[in-house]
């Protein structure tokens, strides 16, 4: 068998090809684009679904509950397929309807549009159960004084539900991360799939795969450290979380 | 995660039965039905009757990924979260080293760093490779079991900290008191009522593990969803298939979420 020193080549991961460590930190790259863009999408459509299923009319209400549902029994790869091929599909037959023939879909677009629905129900629900932590009380009393809806949610509600959100969300966003690696079989090149890629062209599995970890587990813990700044700023003035 | 969180990724509760007649519901019901009607009218279904046996075969593989990884996972848990609430401090952060890295890389890298990485690994060693094990170390499941079980006790080894960590301190002076044995208190005492405090999560926890198991078809093991990709090569079809796998798996969660509450309904809880 060969020695541990030579199981381990460094020069593999060298920035500049031949090395391949500049097409790992490119596919962290796009990783990193899917999750902001997939994660943003999903906290506006989650915004609007936990406004929709609190205050929302009951066809809306039903709706919502029918999304949610769906996205949280089904495994994310399955939903990811789905969406990946009716989302481009449908693009493509709308805007072929339309007379502009059909469209290429850049794969950042779709992913960002893929993991965006995902994570929409997720957030949908982590935000419902915030807002209903709000002591209504509170939101009786700015009724009280006269303030308008929009005033409300501006003033009172964001405000007030922040603190117990931001835990839920902040999960989330670490999920988005992890959850663009599934985009690897759809044939994205992100992280995990051109980490297989150069695996499988120079046969150093262990060490390629060791490092795109390495990657993934320092993405997660700097977003730890903000996410710990971002919490203690919006938990001014609470009790400690036990 | 909190439940909470948990409970936001996973179906844990199903809609509720109540109030089915209402106006708006009965019109979106006709609707919903037409809908399931013309999918199963316009759309070609014929492929069924000839996969069936290899659905159900599917079916049985992903359910016993499912439990024996659960189960396992959970074996694994229990010391992993007693060591970072008593251990010393060496295992402490072994463990706490263990859940951070599991649960800060995606599920599919880990899976192909066992299967590829150690795959390729192994055949290196003649002990290996003369061992009993080879034969099973050859074909794609352990290393489907082992990435899923691996990733199991993480997230519930997390839970079970804080199930240990919230056991009343009373109720182990009063078992120091009546005399147990460290041994016989934690066998008595500590660990029953842990993981009473951990039952609610373990719905949430296993529905997202059952939304974790159609990973492995990505290293070759044949599940549900394996069957259902092998159908959509074979027949070019494109949506059927996958309408299929999402509707097995919201059958498979249903039921899981059901029995899980049959489960938690027959455990005697005092008060609350």
């Amino acid at each position: 068998m060969a020695d541990a020193g030579s199981l381990i080549n460094w020069s593999l991961l060298a920035l500049s090809p031949p090395g391949w460590g500049g097409v790992l930190l490119a596919g962290l790259w796009q990783s990193v684009q899917i999750a902001v863009g997939g994660y943003a999408l999903g906290l506006a459509l989650g915004t609007g679904g936990a406004m929709g299923k609190l205050y929302g009319g009951p066809v809306a209400r039903d709706l919502l509950e029918v999304y949610t549902t769906l996205v949280r029994a089904v495994p994310e790869l399955v939903l990811i397929l789905i969406l990946y091929y009716a989302g481009t599909d449908l693009l493509n037959q709308l805007s072929a309807a339309l007379g502009y023939g059909t469209v290429d879909v850049s794969g950042l677009a779709a992913g960002i549009f893929v993991i965006g629905v995902v994570q929409g129900a997720y957030s949908t629900e982590v935000l419902r159960g915030a807002i209903k932590a709000v002591p209504a009380g509170q939101i009786e009393a700015a009724r009280a004084y006269g303030m308008s809806p929009g005033q409300i949610m501006r003033r009172i509600t964001i405000p007030a539900m922040l603190p117990h959100a931001i835990p839920g969300l902040s999960n989330l966003w670490l999920i988005a991360t992890k959850d663009t690696a599934l985009l690897a079989v759809v044939g994205f090149s992100e992280l995990t799939l051109v980490t297989r890629q150069a695996a499988g062209s120079t046969k150093a599995y262990l060490l390629f795969f060791c490092a795109a970890g390495v990657l993934y587990l320092l993405l997660t813990l700097v977003s730890n450290v903000l996410i710990g700044l971002i919490e203690r700023r919006y938990r001014r003035g609470m009790a400690e979380p036990a | 995660m909190s439940d909470q969180t948990v409970s936001a990724l996973a179906l844990t509760e199903l809609p509720s039965k109540r109030s089915f007649f209402k106006p708006h519901r009965i019109v979106l019901i006709v609707l919903a039905a037409l809908i399931v009607f013309s999918v199963v009218w316009f759309m070609r279904w014929d492929w069924v009757p000839k996969y069936s046996g290899r659905l159900a075969y599917g079916i049985g593989v992903t359910l016993l990924m499912l439990a024996s990884t659960s189960i396992l996972g959970f074996l694994l848990a229990v010391p992993i979260g007693l060591v970072q609430v008593t251990g010393p401090w060496p295992l402490k952060m072994l463990a706490r080293g263990f859940c951070t890295i599991i649960r800060g890389t995606p599920l599919l890298l880990q899976l192909w760093l066992l299967y590829y990485g150690l795959g390729s690994l192994f055949p290196q060693f003649p002990e290996i490779r003369n061992s009993f094990l080879w034969p099973y170390l050859r074909e794609a499941w352990p290393y489907g079991v082992a990435a899923l079980t691996i990733s199991f006790a993480a997230y519930e080894g997390e839970v079970m900290r804080g199930a240990f960590a919230g056991v009343p301190k009373g109720e182990l002076e009063a078992a120091r008191a009546y005399g147990m044995s460290p041994f016989t208190a934690f066998r008595r005492i500590w660990l029953p009522r842990a993981v009473h405090r951990a039952l609610p999560t373990l719905t949430g926890e296993t529905v997202l593990q059952l939304k974790a198991t159609p990973l492995v078809a990505t290293i070759t093991v044949i599940d549900v969803y394996s069957v259902i990709s092998k159908v959509r090569q074979e027949t070019f079809i494109t949506y059927e298939p996958l309408l299929l796998l999402a509707l097995i798996y919201l059958c498979l969660t249903a039921i899981l979420v059901v029995g899980f509450r049959w489960f938690e309904n027959h455990i005697p809880t005092r008060g609350a």
